[in-house]
């Protein structure tokens, strides 16, 4: 959009056109347009209330349950606008993990897994079952832990267990992008890097939008780097282009550690 | 500035080792004072009345004034039972707990779903000040709906209404408190699946919070089984068993109150006052029992 900071992207699989987010009337996303390349990691990044959750969330319509949002803008899957689809479609196509792990602390393992097709009551044959929730716990590395206590409930994992319990959940649907909210901010170090490998490889299969308020992980994992700021995109490029050459002012006080 | 506090500290030690010491005795002594009738209730419960226990007093109904009299002047145990008594309260506490239950859930949730809304407020303000009304005027508010115009007549049905209109309050705030405790994750990682509003409700957020609703219901139920008042004005009572819920019906309340005005049948009231605290407390251990499970 005739700033060269935010650069374009060839095929993009999302495509957000000046989308504003309010709360109250207040505006915490402003006029963003960005396009999202295709089996790629891209990082938002900023500094904390910077609208990062809020952009994230947009995607897949998560504000339009609360009366007090305002979304305006328009975002687009391939050529379809999102606003046009049934919600579950949207939903399905572009799986959400938060910032804590949240598995449904009444349903065991196995359940979770499958968790989106039983509560949206779409029948499953039990062996389609089985099949999805070895390939999706398989996925996201955490078979092998956890075979034999599928009956178990999934509160009962440790707590990087469980975010990948989460992302299995997302998976199980076979979504094209996957979108995390900080998904490794409450974990501890070993966790955190098991999630980071997981992202690394979910990328052949997936497109993943991942939120972060950690540098040095944008850095570590991500092909492209977003950079907000009090609700404004202020640079978006390839994360390598970005943390060797930011080329706004703010993109560079804030990863020299000047804020945020 | 800090060592002077520490030299006054010093030199209260001593007194406020003391102090310590009065104080703890206070609080025993009125925890005892707390916990002693509760005890005694008990004990002179089982004390009186549990040489009336016996098969025959759970399965017959209760004896006319007559075979009474004559039992107590032969000094005989008093023929007969509360069974009539036992089958009213679990009719009329059944019914009222089907009236009672799905518009209790159905509001509370409402009030989590609206919490600003102005019917909210209403129903809020309205369910507080039906806690504080006295069952006995609830007991006449049925008495003037059911009594006279639905049944024409005393019944169980004006009973239940007049029960369940005391349980109403308890249960939709308790419903509302319990949706409230669950985390908004739990919710938002259903919707972000695509589960539609109301499934998320019925599907999510009542399972997860089950146990929390279980000991809401139970502690409602066990606060209606011994009401009394509200059943004079309605079910006013009956010596048969009955399950029509068009019909008078005892309840063991009702039959306390009866044998107390009976100088034949007044050792019963030991042993149906009995029953009717052991009943109580399992309702209430159940719900504490649920309570503690979760987590
Ligand atoms: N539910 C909400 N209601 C009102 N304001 C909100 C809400 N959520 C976030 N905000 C505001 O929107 C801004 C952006 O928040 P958020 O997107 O959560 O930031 P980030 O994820 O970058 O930390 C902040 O100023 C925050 O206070
Ligand atoms: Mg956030």
């Amino acid at each position: 959009m005739g700033n060269e900071n935010i650069i374009s992207v060839n095929n993009p699989i999302l495509s957000v056109r000046n989308l504003t987010v309010a709360y109250d009337h207040v505006p915490a996303v402003k006029d963003v347009t960005v396009d999202f390349k295709k089996n790629s990691v891209t990082a938002i990044m900023g500094p904390s209330g910077c609208g990062k959750s809020t952009l994230l969330r947009a995607f897949n319509r998560m504000h339009e349950l609360y009366e007090n949002i305002e979304t305006t803008g328009t975002i687009l899957m391939g050529d379809v606008d999102i606003m046009k689809m049934p919600t579950i479609k949207v939903r399905r196509r572009m799986g959400m993990v938060f910032q804590r792990p949240n598995p449904f602390p009444t349903m065991s393992i196995y359940d979770n897994v499958i968790s989106g097709y039983k509560l949206n009551g779409i029948p499953l044959k039990k062996s389609d079952k089985d099949e999805i929730v070895e390939r999706s716990l398989s996925d996201v590395a955490l078979w092998d832990e956890v075979k034999d206590s599928l009956n178990k409930k999934g509160t009962f994992l440790s707590g990087g267990q469980q975010q990948r319990l989460c992302i299995a959940r997302a998976l199980a649907f076979n979504p094209e992008i996957i979108l995390l909210d900080e998904p490794t901010s409450a974990l501890d170090p070993i966790a955190t890097s098991k999630i980071e490998d997981l992202v690394v490889k979910l990328k052949e299969n997936y497109t993943i939008i991942m939120v972060t308020h950690n540098m040095s992980q944008a850095a570590r994992i991500s092909d492209y780097s977003l950079f907000m700021y009090l609700g404004e995109l202020v640079e978006y490029n390839k994360t390598k282009i970005m943390f060797t050459n930011p080329k706004d002012r703010r993109t560079e006080e804030y990863l020299t550690g000047k804020f945020g | 500035m800090e060592n002077k506090n520490i030299l006054m500290q010093a030199d209260h030690s001593r007194s406020r080792l003391m102090k310590e010491k009065a104080f703890l005795w206070i609080v025993v002594f009125f925890s005892v004072i707390t916990i002693s009738p509760i005890i005694l209730i008990i004990w002179r419960l089982i004390q009186k009345g549990i040489h009336q226990l016996s098969f025959s007093f759970l399965s017959k109904t209760t004896p006319d004034a007559f075979e009474a009299m004559t039992a107590v002047a032969a000094g005989e145990r008093i023929p007969g039972g509360i069974v009539n008594g036992i089958t009213g309260t679990l009719l009329m506490v059944a019914l009222a707990a089907i009236i009672a239950i799905p518009t209790g859930l159905i509001s509370g949730i409402y009030l989590y779903e609206n919490p600003g809304k102005r019917l909210a407020n209403l129903i809020r303000n309205v369910a507080d000040i039906l806690q504080g009304v006295p069952s006995i005027v609830l007991g006449l508010i049925s008495y003037l709906w059911v009594v006279r115009y639905v049944t024409q007549g005393f019944s169980a049905l004006a009973g239940s209404v007049a029960l369940s209109i005391m349980m109403l309050p308890m249960i939709v705030r308790s419903t509302e408190e319990t949706l409230k405790m669950i985390p908004i994750t739990i919710k938002e990682a259903a919707l972000a699946l695509g589960v539609p509003y109301h499934k998320v409700i019925l599907r999510v957020l009542i399972p997860t919070s089950f146990s929390g609703l279980s000991t809401g219901i139970l502690l409602g139920i066990s606060r209606i089984i011994g009401e009394t008042a509200p059943l004079m004005l309605t079910a006013l009572g009956s010596t048969a068993i009955n399950w029509d819920i068009t019909k008078p019906t005892s309840a063991i309340p009702l039959l306390v109150w009866e044998f107390y005005n009976n100088p034949y049948m007044v050792d019963m009231i030991w042993t149906s006052s009995l029953l009717l605290m052991i009943i109580v407390l399992s309702f209430n251990l159940m719900s504490k029992q649920i309570g503690t499970k979760r987590k």
